[in-house]
């Protein structure tokens, strides 16, 4: 470990330049990144649960020592890739459904047509 | 079907300085990879969506006319709500690799830097040159919104800067510059050998090399080659050289200079002058006075090439000129935006290279493909850091 340097506090420093606000009010931005952080902590302990699951399948038992070494091989990477890959696309499935939305042709609300309905 | 999934961390090599990621921290670099692809990809059209669906029309009902450049479109966009939270997201997603990327480095920054010393101390293949300044368009924000960009240090004398550019690559590409991030550099050497079959130029020039990893591959294949990589950074160049003496290229010197006064170099000292993906980082003045420099220095017969994202022409459509302008804006590229709008041609015609001469040829980056991706152009590339550029290019004839 790095002996005279708080790693810590220094691995966040901020960018030098002003950072765009992307919402009017910036707590939004705020809230984003914290929730972005958390997002890719959950998926690093879905690999390391992933990983753990392997190794207790190959081994029976394991030492951290043996999660902190472990390599997946070609197909276990592709397995986990896919996972990442699906956990961000549940977790995006609000922005990606917003997309969905931009694409189709403007759509009447459920209130008007339950009003529709009522009539047919 | 077959899903697209990036390679992982773990396929990044490793060389002889590289930091050493705990089981965390490559899962970090993972679902970053994962998720850059996701944006470019799956999201990535919601932008073209939004412009031609709302925003285009909304401007042309208050203007009575289309947006006339990039920059109209842009602050347009700014005020969309969805490009407001892609945007946001990708900011975050740049923040975000750069502390993980620190995290990871500064908590074994002890033994990095005496990794590095092992492979620097003594060698009179890295000159440092505590005089030259950081020049403004280096130093206005920190490039990339890295901490420190490319000169900062945690400690006099580390390495801290040129390590986290290095591990994080990875994570902003999805893999796509292969396993020692020299795709490019790999690219340039397959060009080379099929453009000039039997040409051993006798010194190359690298301009702007950071930490070296586009001329590393160059080094190999041009043993008997003398290459001089100049950058005004000193903690990447002492990375680079501590990585590039890992890596077994010996034949390159790593020199802390600014590429405006080459005045130690005499005229036509070297047969191939370059830059890779670093022109951009530059200033309008700057940037002519490097290819002014860089003509002088080039000896008769001699190459000059520029590696860069597609210069930004009447052909382009302005939509794809304001996408490919995000990082300017949001990641802390300032000359981005002015530097594809120039003539390159132009630049370079002033600096002696006649419009005969020069070509401009596309080059996509060389990986083992058996674990990396293969690049590809178009929807779903994300454009300023898609692993395939335009080269920009001259011969000096008499």
């Amino acid at each position: 470990m790095t002996e005279d340097l708080d790693w810590i506090a220094r691995a966040g420093k901020k960018a030098k330049g002003k950072r765009p606000a992307y919402f009017e009010d910036p707590a939004i931005d705020r809230t984003l990144s914290i929730v972005m952080a958390l997002v890719g902590e959950v998926s690093v302990l879905r690999e390391r649960i992933d990983t753990v699951e392997r190794l207790l399948d190959a081994k029976g038992s394991i030492s951290r020592a043996d999660i902190e070494g472990y390599e997946p091989d070609k197909s276990s990477a592709r397995e986990r890739g896919l996972l990442t890959k699906e956990y961000i696309a549940r977790i995006m499935r609000g922005v990606q459904q917003d997309l969905e939305a931009l694409a189709e042709v403007d759509q009447p609300s459920v209130e008007e047509i339950s009003k529709t309905l009522r009539d047919i | 079907m077959s899903q697209d999934v990036p390679p992982p961390y773990h396929a990044v090599a490793r060389h002889g300085v590289f930091p050493e990621p705990s089981h965390d921290e490559a899962a970090r670099f993972n679902f970053l990879a994962s998720l850059n692809k996701y944006m470019a990809s799956t999201l990535g059209t919601g932008n073209k969506l939004a412009y031609y669906k709302r925003v285009l029309p909304a401007f042309v009902k208050e203007h009575g006319r289309e947006p006339r450049d990039r920059h109209e479109i842009r602050h347009a966009m700014n005020r969309d709500p969805w490009h407001r939270y892609w945007s946001a997201l990708k900011r975050n997603s740049m923040e975000m690799r750069q502390q993980n990327g620190r995290a990871m480095v500064l908590r074994q920054l002890d033994t990095l830097d005496a990794k590095a010393r092992q492979y620097n101390e003594g060698r009179d293949t890295l000159r440092l040159d505590p005089a030259v300044e950081v020049p403004r368009y280096q130093n206005a924000v920190d490039i990339h919104c890295m901490p420190g960009s490319y000169h900062g240090e945690e400690r006099p004398g580390d390495v801290s800067a040129g390590a986290n550019y290095d591990c994080g690559i990875f994570a902003t590409t999805g893999g796509g510059l292969g396993a020692l991030t020299d795709g490019g550099g790999q690219a340039l050497v397959d060009w080379i050998k099929k453009e000039r079959p039997g040409w051993t130029p006798r010194r190359i020039l690298d301009v702007g090399t950071t930490i070296g990893h586009n001329i590393v591959p160059l080094a190999l294949a041009f043993p008997d080659t003398e290459i001089v990589a100049i950058d005004t950074a000193a903690p990447v160049l002492r990375y680079g050289h501590a990585r590039a003496q890992s890596l077994g290229a010996r034949n390159l010197t790593f020199v802390q200079k600014n590429a405006e006064d080459l005045s130690e170099y005499p005229d036509g000292y070297f047969d191939w002058v370059q830059t890779t993906m670093f022109l951009h980082e530059t200033s309008g003045k700057a940037l002519p006075r490097i290819i002014n420099e860089g003509h002088r220095v080039l000896a008769e017969g001699g190459l000059m090439l520029h590696l860069e994202q597609p210069q930004y022409s009447d052909e382009m459509p302005l939509f794809e000129q304001f996408i490919r302008d995000w990082d300017a804006f949001n990641n802390n590229e300032p000359f981005w935006s002015s530097m594809h709008a120039l003539h390159l041609e132009d630049i370079m015609e002033q600096a002696g290279f006649s419009r005969d001469n020069q070509f401009v040829t596309g080059v996509t980056a060389v990986v083992d493909e058996t674990i990396f991706p293969k690049q590809h152009q178009g929807e779903g590339e994300d454009h300023g850091r898609a692993a395939s550029w335009h080269a920009y290019g001259a011969w000096k004839r008499a």
